[in-house]
């Protein structure tokens, strides 16, 4: 398999309201900070991909306009996928296992300001027997942590745990929107308190890919992808067992992550009960740095928050503080679809 | 090609040749009322299948495409749709490029084989209008944008006229196209209009809709679905029937608007066409391309992508339109199916195009099949001439 790294990453700060910035707005610093990190222009790139929701921006083929914020003249071999950025560098970094191509550049963006995330996000379910009834993301997931305490996998003082721990490594992140000591709260649906959940956030990050030795030539330290792989599972919560998430365990496997230890996961759960699944899945033992960013419980940017785990996990490879890590992206209700990404760096 | 695409690499890997082993569409119609959203691509899926003689169990991963969710007012739908594409436990990626969804799913899938990431990969595009109202979808109010006032036409026809006033093109050429693919339509099963008495003078008495183009002269909104297996050099050697395989494939992209595009013939068309030329070898399209198949919603889109496409010198490609070359039975036939104009399920659309040009190379596109096709394009666009994808396929193995 070709040798393909991730050679930079940048990310906007995660607010609760961006009611100033259109998407070009919020995505174009972005993709300016993550090019000069290279010294690429748009011109240099070989293949963009992006991935964005046009549920969320409320009008159809909004991804047309966020184009724009590109540089997308003269014209660029571009393409998007309708999913969390993290599946749009999945494509991108198939393009460049087909040779055809040496870098690419990949973004995604969600502002959930503007509507009800957790009404929109009810638009994703069964259209003819499910979503007619709405039931909401904080109401699914609460279902899923409920059947975790009846099955004695969690209890709600070891969740309150995880949002303590995750909100205090945030501190250190300064483009994470919920950080510090943060009180649990109320029940948002029970058993989940408020602390329990994500914030609504607006956000972008960006990444570049790089092949082989184009890669040491523009990152010192690349974060190689060793494995990527990604898996669905039926939609229907009433025939999946909520308490594991098998679609994560197989992802993993087929990218690699059990081949040998892992120092760092950053995971993709929105909601602390969703970090127990995936411990448990990813075979996580207590020696590895779970989400030292703070991961979606301190920023839960929808469509870039996948992204955003394989881009810190990239950059804590870029300064050395970790040699192989796993990085994990999730759509759908209950960690419906997952991908996992092995990135290493060269030893030391 | 694009002196644009610099960080492209002339060779060091080598691909695995990709090859199209199994096609299914289902019949498009107005408003598949019988069938679920489900229900109508697991009938697409199936019809790729049995042409493969494959099973679900052989299928490594899925790629599913479609335009706007709001144009079945659900929020990506392949989360719903996993369990009916057999994608349960496998990867399944979802594609949403506007109009040239079609094509760029399809190339999408095409790189998980050309890659060996997956030997044998299921691609289906769809789309589903009756579920709502595609106008509704397309015109949402954005803060300080202009609405596309009069739907995609309303866009479209000013870039028409350009086209006209550019090139002298006389007014019924236009007519000539729809004649044509309306015609053609009505030898392929699969195609929603089946107008049986079209006549030309019928296409031109049709009412204006948004001068030049009228009635006739627009494609229809459909329901349906196109799916495709994709497969390997093994998985072609145990394929039932002859595969079509695929000798180059592009997407390019540029702003929809910006003061110095050419509407009339998009830069971001020519590149994508001269990148797929450069990867199969082709230095006279006009000569070496037997057929095409060409998106075309609105009839003048045949002549202003002939150009585009450099199958006609600038300013030329009403002549080969006059002239009869792109007919059935022309020298350079185009929408053999009858196209998008007599079919339109717009996520599809593109497959549709893609799927169409690897029937022809396989020989096995019924009473629509142009003898001795060896080499088709399939071509899709879409945004306003925003996103421009391609293949071109062949009866043979690439050499290369």
């Amino acid at each position: 398999m070709r040798e393909v790294a991730i050679v930079a990453f940048a990310q906007s700060d995660h607010l609760r309201t961006t009611d100033e910035l259109s998407e070009v707005d919020m995505v174009m610093p972005v993709l300016h900070q993550v090019l000069a990190q290279t010294g690429l222009r748009t011109s240099d790139i070989g293949f963009t991909c992006s991935g964005s929701s046009d549920y969320l921006a409320g009008r159809a083929f909004s991804f047309t306009m966020t184009l724009d914020g590109v540089g997308a003249w003269p014209p660029i071999s571009e393409s998007h996928v309708e999913m969390d950025g993290a599946w749009a560098m999945y494509e991108a970094w198939v393009k460049l296992l087909t040779g055809e191509v040496d870098t690419a550049l990949v973004y995604s963006y969600g502002k959930s300001s503007p509507g009800s995330v957790r009404d929109v996000l009810t638009r994703q379910l069964d259209p003819y027997y499910v979503a007619p009834l709405w039931p909401d993301s904080v109401a699914l997931a609460a279902l899923q942590a409920q059947a975790l305490i009846d099955a004695g996998e969690t209890d709600e003082t070891a969740l309150a745990g995880i949002a303590a721990r995750s909100r205090e490594s945030a501190s250190a992140n300064c483009h994470a929107q919920v950080k510090g000591s943060v009180p649990q709260g109320d029940y948002e649906v029970q058993p989940l308190r408020k602390g329990d959940c994500p914030p609504v956030s607006d956000g972008a990050v960006a990444v570049i890919l790089a092949a082989g030795d184009k890669a040491r030539e523009l990152c010192e330290r690349p974060a190689w992808i060793r494995g990527m792989d990604h898996r669905i599972e039926a939609h229907s919560l009433g025939v999946r067992d909520l308490t594991d998430s098998p679609s994560s365990r197989l992802a993993a496997e087929r990218a690699g992550a059990f081949e040998r230890p892992v120092d760092t996961a950053e995971l993709h759960a929105p909601f602390t009960s969703q970090e127990v699944v995936l411990r448990k899945a990813l075979k996580l033992g207590d020696d590895v740095a779970v989400n030292p960013s703070g991961g979606a419980l301190a920023a839960n940017p929808v469509m870039a928050a996948g992204l955003l785990r394989i881009g810190e996990a990239a950059a804590r490879i870029h300064r050395g503080e970790s040699d192989r890590a796993l990085a994990h992206a999730t759509s759908g209700p209950c960690l419906q679809q997952n991908l996992v990404a092995v990135l290493e760096g060269d030893a030391r | 090609m694009s002196s644009t695409v610099s960080g492209r690499v002339g060779g060091g890997v080598n691909k695995e040749p990709v090859a199209v082993v199994g096609i299914g569409q289902t019949k498009h119609v107005a408003a598949r009322k019988d069938v679920s959203i489900a229900g109508l691509v697991r009938e697409a899926a199936r019809r790729a299948l049995e042409d493969a003689q494959l099973t679900w169990a052989d299928i490594d991963a899925v790629v599913i495409g479609k335009a706007p969710d709001f144009f079945e007012g659900v929020m990506m739908p392949e989360l719903y749709l996993a369990d009916a594409l057999g994608a349960v436990g496998k990867p399944m990626l979802r594609v949403h490029t506007a109009g040239s969804v079609g094509g760029s799913t399809a190339l999408v899938a095409t790189n998980l084989v050309a890659s060996r990431v997956h030997r044998t990969v299921l691609t289906l595009a769809f789309e589903k209008q009756s579920e709502s109202n595609a106008m509704w979808g397309l015109s949402l109010p954005i803060p300080f944008t202009q609405p596309l006032l009069a739907g995609a036409g309303g866009f479209f026809a000013p870039h028409v006229r350009a086209y006209m006033r550019r090139t002298g093109a006389p007014d019924h050429v236009g007519s000539l196209v729809a004649y044509k693919d309306r015609r053609n339509a009505l030898k392929n099963p699969y195609a929603h209009l089946h107008e049986h008495g079209i006549t030309l003078e019928k296409v031109q008495s049709s009412p204006m809709l948004w001068d030049p183009v009228r009635y006739s002269e627009t494609c229809p909104s459909s329901d349906g679905a196109c799916a495709m297996i994709l497969t390997d050099r093994a998985g072609a050697a145990r394929s039932p029937q002859p595969p079509a395989w695929m000798h180059g494939g592009a997407m390019r992209s540029e702003p929809t608007m910006f003061a110095g595009k050419d509407f009339v013939s998009p830069k971001a068309g020519k590149d994508c066409a001269a990148d797929v030329y450069r990867q199969a070898g082709i230095g006279d399209p006009r000569r070496e391309i037997d057929a095409v198949e060409m998106y075309v919603p609105f009839s003048w889109y045949e002549p202003m992508w002939l150009e585009n496409l450099g199958f006609a010198a600038e300013g030329e490609g009403w002549k080969l339109t006059e002239s009869g070359v792109t007919e059935l039975d022309g020298d350079l036939p185009v929408n053999m199916s009858g196209g998008v104009l007599s079919t339109n399920p717009i996520g599809a659309s593109g497959m549709i195009r893609f799927a169409e040009a690897a029937l022809q190379v396989r020989g096995q596109a019924g009473e629509h099949q142009v003898d001795g096709a060896r080499k088709v394009l399939g071509h899709a666009y879409g945004g306003g001439s925003q996103f421009f994808s391609m293949w071109l396929v062949g009866a043979h193995p690439p050499t290369s």
